[in-house]
């Protein structure tokens, strides 16, 4: 499967070039970029690993290139995102967020139904990565 | 003015009738004050009333005035408690149009209830013999007043960071055929089309719970297709329940079980009525559900641009009672929509300050004081071939919602949803790589469908398809056609 989090998952992986200009969208909007990766990709696992503080007052937006690469290098059986903070008054929050690097085979997840009365199920989404703990996950695929 | 409204001029104070403008409604050097609530009202006077003395008019019929002198008027501070119409302005090019600036001061209007406001400001009024025709253009809410609302039961950002979703606008369809379905079909429609890309699926304003669908039934099954669809993607999902009904009571109940079953948003329709809106906020907010609102019905008020209550009035109402969602026009779909109205309503709804602004519409600057926006929400007749302007004229912070151009896709539901992520995606990345999005669109798309057969398909069945109509609520300065 393809975990389609992140702005542009429905596009082609992009390219070190192809990130460079999203990140520099960011820096020319005076947004603070970080990148962040996980081995624990479910849509509600919003504490990824960070790599690194946010890179603020940052000009270059090849510095966050080189730094994706260097978080590939290390993880790179991981999931990584490049997230883009806009800090202005009634914003606060990510302005823009995006994959940069996927595991080679992408688990995927297992619906679990927890069957009670009246037809009502408690629903779980059971993500196939966790089952492992944390820095044993993907050992299979290499990392 | 005395003379042209029929009525006899006696003393303030003795009894019988006399003008308004001459019962201190009419008052051309008042200063309004920050806290008042002013309103802009677009009057049309019977023929032979003067326009000062019909606006003052409106002025005093939507605040302490009858028709007649009372003597108890003089127990009160009666000014203190006036509508007091401050400023009259001809429209330039209408025959005998004239816009009424109408100051009342706070204390006229309950803390944080819609209902009393509206009681006031749009109650007997529009009824008033002498006027021809009215219409509540714009309303300054005091940022006290505001301050006694509870506003959006989450608002943009938190919705945001619950769904996981940054950068660009979100994508949603309403299940068709809009009546009729199934529960077990209907949620299938739901799988395809939110595996196959969408954020949203959305019931009609009109599902609610028919005999040939029950509401718990349609709940049960869309949750189970919001979940699988959540197990395909990884990705946040949610399908709007539209928990409207007959009472209260009912409605609590269905807010209930969808939270229950675990559904992340539910929905209202604007028929329910201002109280029952913002207790819906209400529950909302104590129960981390975010709540989206059908503007069933507002055409029958908002669209003729001499009477009734402008969208954006409504857009502020809404605001304040505290949903999450509203729909607000689409300016290149099917539904009436002039673009600069329809950027001015998206203005209203998202940002915290607005400047009065002719072109849209907008009669006076309003702070909203930290109030958190309202996600618009763009339905109507609009599909992947019209990304580009989509995102020129509603911006990110809008869910575009395609039915017809997600589940009329000819290769099926997921493609058709896939072919709006897509476009979507390559438009914003488009855009943020610094290209002219908006004139090259059309060739934007055609690269992005050379990689996916389905955004082909789609611009291939409605690449032509436009609705070409003229607007009938336009600026009084510019009017501008619709767009595409």
């Amino acid at each position: 499967m393809r975990v389609t989090q992140g702005t542009f998952s429905y596009l082609p992986d992009l390219t070190d070039d192809e990130i460079k200009a999203q990140v520099q969208y960011a820096l020319d909007n005076k947004w603070s970029v970080s990148i962040e990766f996980t081995d624990d990709v479910h849509p509600r696992n919003s504490l990824w690993d960070m790599w690194g503080l946010p890179m603020f007052d940052l000009e270059d937006a090849s510095a966050v290139v080189m730094e994706v690469n260097n978080c590939r290098k290390a993880y790179p059986n991981h999931y990584a995102r490049v997230n883009a903070y806009d800090p202005r008054h009634g914003r606060r929050t990510i302005a823009l967020q995006f994959m940069v690097h996927r595991p080679k085979e992408e688990p995927g997840f297992r619906l679990d139904r927890a069957e009670g009365n009246d037809r009502h199920i408690v629903y779980t989404l059971h993500s196939y990565a966790a089952e492992k703990p944390h820095g044993e996950r993907y050992q299979d695929n290499g990392n | 003015m005395a003379e042209s409204n029929g009525k006899s001029g006696k003393k303030k104070g003795g009894a019988g009738v006399i003008p308004y403008a001459d019962a201190g409604y009419w008052a051309p050097d008042y200063e309004p004050k920050d806290t008042d609530i002013l309103a802009a009202f677009r009057v049309t006077p019977q023929k032979g009333v003067d326009p000062i003395e019909a606006s003052a008019a409106v002025a005093g019929e939507s605040s302490t005035a009858t028709w007649t002198v009372v003597w108890t008027d003089r127990l009160t501070d009666l000014e203190n408690y006036q509508g007091k119409c401050y400023k009259v302005d001809k429209v330039p090019g209408t025959e005998n149009q004239h816009i009424a600036y109408i100051a009342y001061d706070m204390d006229l209007f309950e803390e944080g209830s819609i209902a009393n406001l509206t009681s006031s400001i749009i109650g007997n009024v529009f009824g008033f013999k002498a006027l021809k025709a009215l219409r509540l253009e714009d309303m300054r809410i005091s940022k006290h007043y505001l301050k006694t609302f509870q506003g959006p039961a989450h608002g943009i950002i938190m919705e945001r960071e619950y769904l996981n979703k940054y950068g660009r606008p979100l994508l949603g369809a309403t299940v068709k055929p809009k009546l009729g379905l199934s529960s077990r079909n209907y949620g299938r429609v739901i799988y395809e089309a939110c595996r196959g890309g969408l954020d949203f699926t959305k019931d009609d304003e009109n599902i609610n719970s028919q005999p040939f669908m029950r509401w718990r039934d349609r709940f049960l099954f869309s949750i189970d297709a919001v979940q699988r669809a959540m197990e395909a993607t990884g990705e946040h999902k949610g399908h709007y329940m539209n928990v409207t009904a007959g009472t209260m009571e009912d409605m609590y109940e269905r807010a209930e079980f969808a939270k229950e079953i675990g559904s992340p948003i539910i929905m209202i329709d604007l028929t329910i009525g201002y109280t029952a809106i913002q207790s819906m906020a209400k529950w909302a907010r104590a129960n981390g559900m975010l709540l989206h609102l059908h503007r069933a019905g507002h055409g029958t008020y908002t669209r003729q641009k001499n009477h009734g209550v402008s969208f954006r009035v409504i857009a502020k109402w809404v605001r304040m009672m505290g949903v999450d969602h509203v729909h607000a026009g689409t300016v290149v779909g099917k539904l009436e929509g002039d673009p600069n109205m329809i950027m001015g309503y998206y203005d209203t709804l998202t940002k915290n300050f607005i400047e009065a602004d002719a072109e849209r519409g907008i009669y006076f600057d309003q702070d909203w004081v930290s109030l958190p926006g309202v996600m618009p929400v763009a339905s109507g007749g609009i599909h992947a071939g019209q990304m580009h302007q989509l995102l020129h004229y509603l911006g990110e912070d809008v869910v575009l919602q395609f039915g017809g151009g997600t589940i009329g896709h000819p290769m099926g539901i997921a493609a058709g949803a896939e072919a709006n992520r897509v476009a979507l995606e390559g438009m914003i990345k488009a855009r943020n790589e610094g290209v002219d999005y908006l004139k090259e669109g059309p060739e934007i798309l055609k690269k992005l469908a050379k990689t996916c057969p389905a955004l082909q398909s789609a611009l291939d069945t409605w690449g032509e398809i436009t609705f070409d109509y003229e607007s009938t609520d336009t600026a009084d300065t510019t009017p501008t056609p619709t767009n595409a």
